[in-house]
């Protein structure tokens, strides 16, 4: 029997579960996002201590200075839950695989010119290992913050680094091959313009605050790595040497640092704007960790830019510091 | 010799993957359960690329099974062209 | 197509290689030891990282590829589900529990494997391993917010889904489930990945999934057919990375086995003792039944765990011990548990009921052994109560095991007629269990079992009343109490199906379906 159910009109008794609609409004339809994040993660009656940490709860708040009266203050402007997600990044991996595949069948890494390939394989290669690195951090701060709100949107954005180290590995495959990587990793591994960066990569990794080691990895590191890699270096100026080849493969990159960057403000904004504490601890962090990446990105930024990159630099810290302001801090 | 298998969601995507299958591994058999299709397999059970290709008429990557893969057991080999289930005992 | 190098093609295995291991490094700012702190202390010896075979080559981009596909469809059907009353369909209201167990049950855990995940992703030192592992901790909030939202409309129609996330950190039974990911979450990350990685993906989740699924299609769920055997297809890499981690670490050492073997034994019984909710659910709660508990133990553990122990016996690993004790369980397992909530059903979130004449012939058929002659006669007693207005549900709260945390509702392994009880003298506490096995999990690490949150000791020592209560109150009724902090409504969410505003509405709106009105 096929019983055409549509035309029934039923009351529902309720729109939501309960404990979302004690945060949006009792007889509000929640969306998916909301039905996905608020709440999601236990906070009560935990029965063992972690044996790797006793000193704290499964969840706890107290893994990091800040303080917040709700953690599900945060929101994610994108509105990502793991179906979005997926979509939006498979939406982009079809654009990125066609550019992968414009570059490859056309040979158009055999047409740059040999000097700015030799750059382009230079400083994007070992910058895998640098996302590699975020992976990590990302995993970590989905892991041990608190709070669905703020621990989702890390675990997409650890997998996105992943992606952005398997794109970027792709890319010193065309521009090179097999030992373009080697020679790369080499190079993060012995040349002294990368031990900066390896060396606040691999401190990073010893953070144990995950607010601050979002900080100093989502805010600070990746907030003028990007701009000045990604959208100044090979957007800019390799484009402008005839480079536009290199920025097809990097072009993921650049589209999600956009993207992302929505979400960072947006963290630091609800967390500064919390309490002058909370104000004053995230000036700390961003502070010292942007001045320690400002001061690892320079010899980097001179593989792609030569002598401009002092002047590049500045300018990434001058927009740095403004968009910092936007969200309340004063760095 | 230890049984392993593979089930699949059964609709459109999976008939010419389970037909492959079958035809592939004559020692399979097939058990149809609620919306699923079950192959179990002694010793060992392996999905071929080419198979699935002829069936197809496109090209097939082995990690489309993914797709509508339920479940299955066994140690996995997969390559290019082949997904190989199997145990040791 | 998907990554591929373009000049010299490089095979999946080669190209999966520089695209994951190959991104990591060897520390030198930083010793090995701080980044990756909690590696060692559980005593597991790890020489070659290296050694680490990967058991999918998923790249993310493939990855985002295929999933976006998944989820596309997976949304698609739920969305239509919905639109349509598709709840109406289902073939008896009484089904509507299962989901309801589902979802306050099981869902949580499923975000409780994604932060678990997240945590051995980072913590472990050998980078294939860690990539697995943060796929699966990215598909498991998959699962868990794909539940979410396949059962949103079932909340929106029916009770006892309302309040899933509060219930499951608070509900006497909920702790049964949520004690284990507590148990797992808390152990170190090796001991994370035989739990949850071997023992429950590979071992024990086809005995949830499947039949649970297979169940739902067969009673004309749609949403929780398409969400389960969704969520079923990231499985398959789940159970694989659980047995190539089981595989890598018995070969690094031979040290390692006796400790493997430890936690093989002690999470083969952990898990099983969580499904005894799925037993109950497979035998009683569907309406029309696909397999019984027993058939579903019997094919997914018996045979195909089998054949799995048996390859393992290379390494030294033999089949846990308390598969013997299981295999005397599997004729009573679920007529105890159904027995318990029937008697306790004023204190859950979902409806009980006495099965009809033909499910009980249903169930002495598949279970010649035990039913007849212990069951049966019980359940036509209450029905016979009942009918007479003498419905009885128990208010006085039951003994607890400590590990399990499940009421002391078992029997002796071979005795039906007496239930199984054990105890231990630990630093002038006496501790109760409910079987050997639990009390052995105990007496090894009594240090992290003495602090389980047991729902009836945290009852009577008033830690589960609303804020401000006042129990010396006159008059004051613990167990209306306990049901307001547990967010759970009387006379709603509980009690018998029979009556229920579930079985009300279910008719009300099928009726509008199918007549003129």
């Amino acid at each position: 029997m096929h019983i055409d159910l549509r035309t029934v009109s039923i009351k529902p008794l309720r729109q939501t579960f309960d404990h979302v609609a004690r945060r949006i409004g009792e007889g509000k339809a929640a969306s998916r996002y909301q039905e996905g994040t608020l709440d999601l993660q236990a906070t009560a009656n935990f029965h063992y201590r972690p044996t790797w940490d006793p000193a704290h709860e499964i969840f706890d708040v107290s893994r990091t200075a800040l303080r917040m009266a709700d953690w599900y203050a945060f929101k994610d402007p994108r509105q990502f839950y793991y179906g979005t997600y997926t979509i939006t990044r498979g939406r982009q991996q079809e654009t990125a695989e066609a550019n992968f595949d414009f570059v490859d069948t056309r040979g158009l890494a055999d047409m740059l010119e040999p000097e700015l390939r030799t750059a382009a394989t230079r400083l994007l290669v070992p910058l895998r290992h640098v996302a590699w690195g975020a992976n990590m951090n990302n995993a970590a701060i989905c892991a041990y913050a608190y709070g669905t709100a703020i621990t989702q949107p890390c675990i997409y954005h650890a997998m996105d680094q992943l992606g952005i180290a398997q794109y970027l590995t792709r890319a010193g495959l065309l521009l090179g091959d097999l030992d373009a990587l080697d020679e790369g990793r080499r190079a993060w591994l012995e040349d002294e313009a990368w031990q900066g960066l390896r060396r606040y990569v691999e401190d990073s990794f010893v953070v144990q605050d995950p607010i601050e080691l979002y900080v100093a990895q989502n805010v600070a590191l990746d907030g003028l790595l990007y701009p000045l890699v990604y959208l100044t270096t090979v957007d800019d100026v390799f484009a402008s040497r005839g480079g536009s080849a290199v920025a097809l493969l990097t072009s993921f990159m650049s589209e999600w640092f956009q993207e992302t960057r929505k979400w960072v403000d947006a963290t630091l904004k609800t967390a500064a704007g919390e309490s002058a504490d909370n104000k004053a601890l995230l000036e700390h962090w961003s502070t010292h960790w942007r001045d320690r990446a400002a001061s690892a990105l320079r010899p980097v930024a001179r593989i792609g830019l030569g002598e401009a990159a002092d002047e590049m630099l500045a300018d990434a810290l001058g927009q740095f510091n403004a968009r910092l302001a936007k969200a309340g801090l004063t760095v | 010799m230890s049984t392993v298998f593979i089930a699949f969601q059964a609709n459109e995507d999976t008939r010419p993957i389970i037909e492959a299958i079958a035809e592939d591994n004559p020692h399979a058999r097939l058990n149809e359960a609620p919306a699923m299709v079950k192959i179990d397999a002694e010793g060992r059970l392996t999905v071929r690329r080419s198979s699935i290709e002829e069936r197809l008429g496109r090209d097939f990557d082995l990690q489309e099974l993914h797709v509508n893969l339920i479940s299955l057991s066994g140690h996995i080999d997969e390559t290019d062209d082949e997904f190989t289930l199997s145990w040791n005992a | 197509m998907d990554m591929h190098a373009p000049k010299k093609k490089l095979g999946l295995k080669e190209k999966y290689q520089v695209m994951t291991r190959g991104l990591d490094w060897e520390p030198s700012y930083q010793k090995k030891e701080d980044i990756y702190p909690y590696a060692t202390y559980e005593g597991i010896k790890i020489h070659d990282w290296d050694k680490w075979e990967d058991p999918f080559r998923l790249t993310m981009d493939a990855y985002w590829k295929y999933q976006a596909e998944k989820e596309r469809k997976l949304y698609a059907i739920i969305d239509a589900y919905a639109q349509s009353n598709g709840h109406l369909n289902v073939t008896d209201a009484r089904y509507l529990n299962t989901v309801k167990l589902f979802l306050t049950g099981v869902s949580p855990l499923e975000y409780m494997a994604h932060r678990g995940f997240a945590h051995v992703g980072r913590q472990f030192p050998g980078a294939g391993p860690r990539v697995a592992c943060l796929m699966q901790s990215l598909d498991e909030i998959r699962h868990a917010q794909t539940q979410i939202h396949a059962l949103s409309n079932y909340n929106k129609h029916y009770n006892g889904l309302h309040e899933f996330r509060h219930m499951h950190d608070r509900v006497w039974y909920l702790s049964v489930p949520k004690s284990f990911f507590d148990d797992a979450i808390t152990a170190g990350p090796f001991e994370f990945m035989i739990a949850i990685g071997f023992s429950f993906e590979y071992v024990l989740t086809n005995l949830l999934f499947v039949p649970f699924v297979s169940g739902a299609a067969y009673n004309g769920d749609m949403g929780t057919m398409t969400f389960g055997f969704s969520a079923q297809s990231d499985e398959a890499r789940h159970m694989t990375l659980g047995l190539e981690v089981i595989k890598f670490i018995l070969e690094q050492d031979p040290d390692n086995l006796p400790i493997v073997q430890r936690w093989i034994d002690k999470w083969t019984w952990r898990g099983y003792r969580v499904l005894t909710l799925v037993a109950m659910m497979m035998d009683y709660m569907l309406p029309k039944r696909t397999m019984s508990w027993k058939e579903a133990w019997e094919v997914y553990f018996e045979e195909n765990g089998g054949a799995l122990f048996k390859d393992l016996a290379r390494y030294g690993i033999k089949i846990p011990k308390c598969a013997e004790t299981i295999a005397l369980e599997k004729d009573h397992l679920s007529h105890q548990a159904w027995g318990t909530f029937y008697n306790y059903g004023a204190a859950a979130a979902f409806h009980t009921w006495v099965p009809e004449k033909d499910e009980m012939d249903w169930l002495a058929a598949k279970y010649p052994d035990s039913f007849d002659k212990y069951y049966r006669p019980r359940l036509e007693y209450w029905r016979e109560q009942a009918a007479q207005g003498k419905r009885f549900y128990n208010k006085t709260l039951p003994m607890l095991c400590q590990t399990c945390q499940i009421p002391m509702l078992f029997t002796e392994p071979g005795d039906p007629t007496k239930i199984c009880y054990r105890e231990v003298d630990y630093k002038g506490g006496k501790y109760h269990f409910c079987s050997d096995h639990c009390k052995e999990i105990f007496e090894h690490e009594p240090e992290k079992y003495v602090q389980s949150w047991l729902p009836v000791h945290q009852i009577y020592q008033g830690n589960c009343f609303p804020e401000g209560t006042d129990p010396t109150a006159e008059g004051f009724d613990p167990l209306a109490a306990v049901l307001q902090y547990y967010h759970l409504e009387f006379g709603r969410d509980n009690l018998d199906f029979e009556g229920s505003e579930d079985q009300k509405n279910f008719e009300t709106w099928r009726g509008q379906a199918t007549k003129n009105v």
